[in-house]
């Protein structure tokens, strides 16, 4: 009997294993086939000239490319609005805080990161309606709201992994400088700050794979099926995961299918690449960076 | 004495931590705002129980919360035995280099986009459903619930082989020396030992199935009725936000989204304040 149990657990643990490389196995293959063809300068610039195209002198009507460059600017923006905050907060917890403020500011930041991305998304629609009455009637959902949305749902991760690095850093480390006579402030900067470098940059790197990555925050923010390259910070755009999503349920002929199967490649692969990268400065992120959805 | 710089950056940094927390309360506030017409017309909690039938006034988000509860409830089901084997593999199980090869696969899976998960979901689960069962169109609760499960499934992967990796050393050595087998040292010695971290993953998992948008609204199909079988199509909060965002701002079918939003920020509060409770309790027992 014992036996038979013994067997029938190892028997369930290697086909759970097998299951679920099983299911990954077949989401990259059938990405890959059907999307491996496609991916080509064509894809991205369309009838274009790649070079007119980067330059900006001709429009890019088929292709990827505004869609590339949207995400690549949300990307920019919304990481560096999130970076200096979620830094200064991350340090301020680690470094200066009291236990009980700590405590309080630590549950709020595990409820800001578990926010739901499409309610985040829902705040900045709402910010965009807020400032359009009573501001200015320039500003409805736009590249800007957008990168402040995604700004505020990538803020809670670059806090915890500055705030966890700093807070692992041994007291030995931690003491040196401030017994030769640094004062706090020189200690962070000069020390501690240098020493959790590569936890603080593979905090970024998550932070730059979920603005890449996120569709729900830009569907309600602004991002739109056809833009061309964004021209301001109040246009609208294109964002490669929109595209994705958008060529799903709008396609019209198995070219245009073709090009989601392409497009879905490159995020990826993109998201894929920023990832282990983060995960290879730094093992211990892992439920960090499972919290959200 | 204090330097200038010192004070300014230490006020700075204490600003910045102000600022996010200001940010989380803001979200919420913004919910309650603009959703308030709603709330002050009819009763808040009838809204939560009614249907939805906009021809006749009721904007009730009932359909929306089952639908939500159900698809990520049966995610996390469907992922709970899995990933459960799987973690049993990475820690205990499993030869060493098949192990290291399938944590580095799990934490591959974190970086996967939702969309990615939808866009597959589409085309090839989808169809394979509907042959499958030969009813509906295959946008159903069933699919989501599947790709749901694959997307919670790192989470709780991850989170079990941790807490594995916690079981003291001298508790194993101990049932190695009384001649206890691996599948023995699991069962007795590191389920019961983990149990408070099985139920911490398990809750985190089934808060970010909840708050998952694109896999419901790209694969269960969006109708707003209370789903009665795994083949019914349903609507989730998420999905609801997703789709109801360009009606008109003044009707009152826009205002609800707003709920929909209070709701799922209550809802995944609650997930955390629970996961926190219980840490808390561990370490108390712990220490």
């Amino acid at each position: 009997m014992n036996r038979l149990i013994e067997i029938s657990t190892i028997a369930f643990c290697w086909l759970s294993a097998a299951l679920l490389l099983g299911a990954i196995g077949i989401i990259f293959g059938y990405l890959f086939i059907k999307g491996f063809n496609t991916v080509s300068l064509m894809l991205i610039f369309g009838e274009t000239p790649p070079i007119e195209a980067i330059l900006f002198k001709r429009p890019v009507l088929e292709g990827l490319f505004p869609a590339i460059l949207g995400t690549l600017a949300l990307v920019v923006f919304s990481v560096s609005l999130a970076v200096p905050i979620g830094l200064s907060t991350g340090i301020y917890l680690a470094e200066y805080a009291p236990p009980r403020t700590k405590r309080i500011f630590n549950l709020f930041f595990d409820v800001l990161a578990g926010i739901p991305s499409i309610v985040i998304g829902l705040f900045g629609f709402s910010l965009a309606l807020f400032l359009h009455k009573h501001y200015s009637k320039n500003i409805q959902p736009c590249l800007l709201i957008s990168s402040l949305a995604l700004a505020f749902l990538v803020l809670p991760y670059l806090i915890r992994t500055t705030q966890v690095t700093l807070e692992n850093l041994p007291p030995s480390t931690r003491m040196t400088a401030l017994a030769l006579g640094a004062t706090k402030l020189q200690n962070i900067l000069f020390v501690l700050i240098p020493k959790s470098f590569s936890g603080i940059i593979s905090g970024v790197i998550l932070a730059i794979g979920r603005c890449a990555e996120d569709t729900a925050v830009i569907m309600l923010t602004g991002v739109v099926a056809m833009a061309g390259i964004p021209k301001s910070l109040l246009s609208k755009y294109e964002a490669l995961p929109f595209y994705i999503y958008y060529i799903s349920s709008q396609y019209k002929d198995t070219r245009e299918l073709m090009t989601g199967y392409g497009a879905s490649l490159i995020l990826l692969f993109l998201c894929i690449l920023l990832f282990s990268i983060a995960f290879f400065l730094k093992r211990q992120l892992t439920y960090l960076a499972l919290y959200r959805a | 004495m204090m330097r200038p710089q010192e004070w300014i950056a230490e006020k700075v940094f204490f600003l910045s931590a102000i600022f996010s927390v200001t940010i989380t309360l803001t979200i919420f506030g913004f919910m309650v705002i603009l959703g308030f017409p709603l709330i002050q017309k009819g009763h808040a909690l009838s809204l939560l129980s009614k249907p939805w039938i906009p021809e006749n006034g009721f904007y009730g988000i009932y359909p929306m919360i089952i639908g939500s509860l159900a698809i990520s409830s049966l995610g996390v089901a469907i992922a709970f035995p899995i990933s459960l084997g799987c973690a049993s593999m990475i820690s205990v199980l499993g030869p060493r280099p098949l192990n290291l090869i399938m944590r580095k696969g799990v934490e591959l899976m974190t970086g996967i986009p939702t969309v990615i998960y939808g866009f597959v979901g589409i085309f090839l689960l989808v169809p394979i459903v509907r042959e499958l069962f030969k009813q509906g169109s295959g946008l159903c609760v069933l699919s989501a619930s599947l790709m749901l499960a694959l997307l919670v499934s790192p989470t709780m992967i991850l989170f079990f082989s941790d807490s594995f990796s916690q079981v003291p050393q001298s508790y194993l050595t101990a049932i190695e020396a009384l001649g206890g087998s691996k599948v023995q040292k699991l069962y007795h010695i590191i389920l019961p030992y983990t149990r408070k971290g099985l139920l911490i993953g398990t809750l985190l998992a089934f808060g970010r199935g909840l708050g998952d948008t694109l896999i419901a609204l790209m694969l269960a199909g969006n109708a707003i009725t209370v789903p009665g079988s795994l083949l019914d199509s349903a609507r989730t909060l998420t999905s609801h936000i997703a789709l109801v965002i360009a009606a008109d701002y003044e009707s009152l079918e826009f205002k609800s989204i707003f709920l929909c939003g209070m709701v799922l920020y209550l809802f995944t509060t609650l997930v955390i304040v629970g996961v926190r409770f219980i840490g808390i309790r561990e370490d108390r027992r712990k220490a």
